[in-house]
């Protein structure tokens, strides 16, 4: 496969290649796909642990003292209920209620947020982002995505190996909440989040420092037989988790409604940018939505394949694939309203032949030990 | 790396031919490019296949890929082990045949390629 130069590589690229990654272009980076195989990857997840890197991920930082004004102004959700230390998932919104991106917020201090952004969007979303904020008063927005390494450690063994690397005690971080500290001697955020279902941290670290810490990682990772994972594993493993994938799943012209994701909005916050939108469609509900679904003859719906409700054309596959751990094919499909009830049967235009699917809910996986 | 007694195309399938009957399948360069394989669809038994044209599709977890007939002629055989175990295709796909065509035309088989030749273009 050909490498056009304008490829942009993640600090831990050489590692990659070092490491024997099968490396692809993905959203504009040259980044590994998969080490030792999807499947083996996903199942390492699920039962043991797996290390991804997602440097490739946006870090825009917004500060001031009225940056939680502004946060509040340019996301869906309420960043009023955060703590310092904690973390949201969120929509920054287009004012028709749609997405310019999905993120993660995190509380670093009262006058400091930070952004966890796709990074297919890092250009786009800072653009909007500088732009928008400008009413808020005294809030300036930098964006730092080139200053953190960032890397998931996803699974079951996650903590205990972790935790042979840093002072941090990491049983006392909780679900969506961070701490600062070091990882193998180096200074580095830690947060309880990821995009797998799984329990896991996300550690940022300097870019300088990213390559020993992923190496101190997977050593301290060995006795548990944790293992490097790419981007194929970590789609399958999101999907699994019912997790949305900004391109795929939703975009500027699906609303936070349309999307399901009524639970990232904060219904008593103030005003935000495409509130009166998404607080209609709560109101008067949606035409359309996204719903997950399970085939029911042997095929994989895959993204963009057409889906038929009774015969007609109405509406499209957004994520689809054949599940590693639950040896099903699921996915994500965007349906008119009235076709979007658990139990509905619709069909998928499967390169010509027509397979039957039907409307489950979601998430598909969820783990066992909950109570994080 | 490639076995000898089989011959191979561009599409990264293989061929044994015996008799007249042509056996396929896919290469070990193929399935790697691949990935998983979790679905193989293939053609009835009675139907006939032209050189280069599409006889089935093999899918990964990540991808579809359509699978091209070596050699023209009526196809005999479908492995339908793979139905239940496409799996095989990764971890032994010199071995894991997919359908057996009894050829129309042998002289096609001059198009195909020899071990050595398919080790060159795929490197």
């Amino acid at each position: 496969m050909t490498q056009p130069e304008t490829l942009k590589k993640t600090p831990l690229h050489a590692t990659h290649k070092a490491m024997g990654a099968r490396v692809i272009p993905f959203a504009g980076w040259d980044m590994p796909v998969e080490y030792s195989g999807i499947v083996n990857e996903h199942m390492a997840v699920r039962e043991r642990a797996g290390l991804f890197d997602v440097s490739h991920m946006g870090e825009i930082e917004i500060a001031g003292k009225n940056a939680f004004d502004a946060v509040q102004h340019i996301t869906s959700n309420d960043a009023g209920k955060l703590s310092i230390g904690q973390i949201q998932y969120s929509a920054l919104t287009t004012p028709d209620g749609g997405f310019v991106d999905d993120v993660l917020t995190y509380k670093m201090t009262d006058e400091h947020y930070l952004l966890v952004v796709n990074a297919g969007n890092i250009t786009k979303d800072y653009a909007w982002i500088v732009e928008h904020i400008k009413g808020a008063g005294d809030a300036v927005a930098v964006n730092n995505s080139s200053r953190y390494a960032l890397m998931a450690l996803q699974g079951p063994k996650a903590e205990a190996t972790l935790q042979k690397l840093t002072g941090v005690d990491l049983s006392a971080i909780k679900y969506y909440w961070f701490a600062t500290g070091e990882v193998a001697s180096v200074r580095a955020t830690i947060s309880r989040t990821g995009y797998t279902g799984e329990d896991g941290f996300e550690v940022f670290v300097p870019p300088a420092d990213a390559d020993r810490v992923w190496r101190a990682i997977l050593d301290a990772g060995k006795e548990f037989d944790v293992i490097p994972a790419g981007l194929g594993a970590r789609d399958t493993l999101r999907l699994e988790a019912a997790m949305r994938l900004y391109g795929n799943d939703m975009d500027e012209h699906t609303t936070v409604m349309e999307a399901d994701l009524g639970w990232i909005v904060g219904w008593k916050k103030t005003d935000f940018i495409g509130s009166d939108v998404i607080k209609r469609q709560k109101a008067e509900g949606v035409t359309r939505k996204l719903v997950g679904f399970e085939m029911i003859d042997r095929a994989i719906g895959r993204h963009g394949y057409d889906a038929y409700v009774n015969g007609e054309k109405a509406g499209v596959v957004t994520s689809g694939t054949q599940t590693p751990y639950l040896k099903k094919a699921i996915g994500f499909v965007m349906l008119p309203i009235d076709a979007t009830a658990n139990g509905t049967e619709f069909e998928i235009d499967c390169r010509g032949r027509r397979a039957k699917a039907v409307v489950v809910p979601t998430p598909f996986y969820k783990r066992g030990r909950a109570g994080l | 790396m490639y076995p000898a007694d089989l011959k191979y195309t561009n599409e990264h399938e293989w061929v044994r031919i015996e008799d007249g009957v042509a056996t396929v399948g896919i290469t070990d360069y193929a399935q790697k490019q691949l990935g998983d394989v979790v679905f193989v669809e293939l053609p009835s038994v009675g139907a006939t296949l032209k050189q280069s044209e599409v006889f089935g599709t093999i899918e990964s977890v990540k991808a579809v890929s359509e699978l091209y007939a070596p050699l023209s002629g009526e196809v005999t055989e479908v492995n339908s082990d793979l139905t239940n175990h496409p799996e095989a295709v990764n971890s032994k796909p010199h071995e894991t045949w997919m359908v057996k065509i009894r050829l129309s035309d042998e002289t096609e088989a001059g198009s195909l390629m020899d071990a050595e030749a398919y080790g060159k273009i795929t490197g």
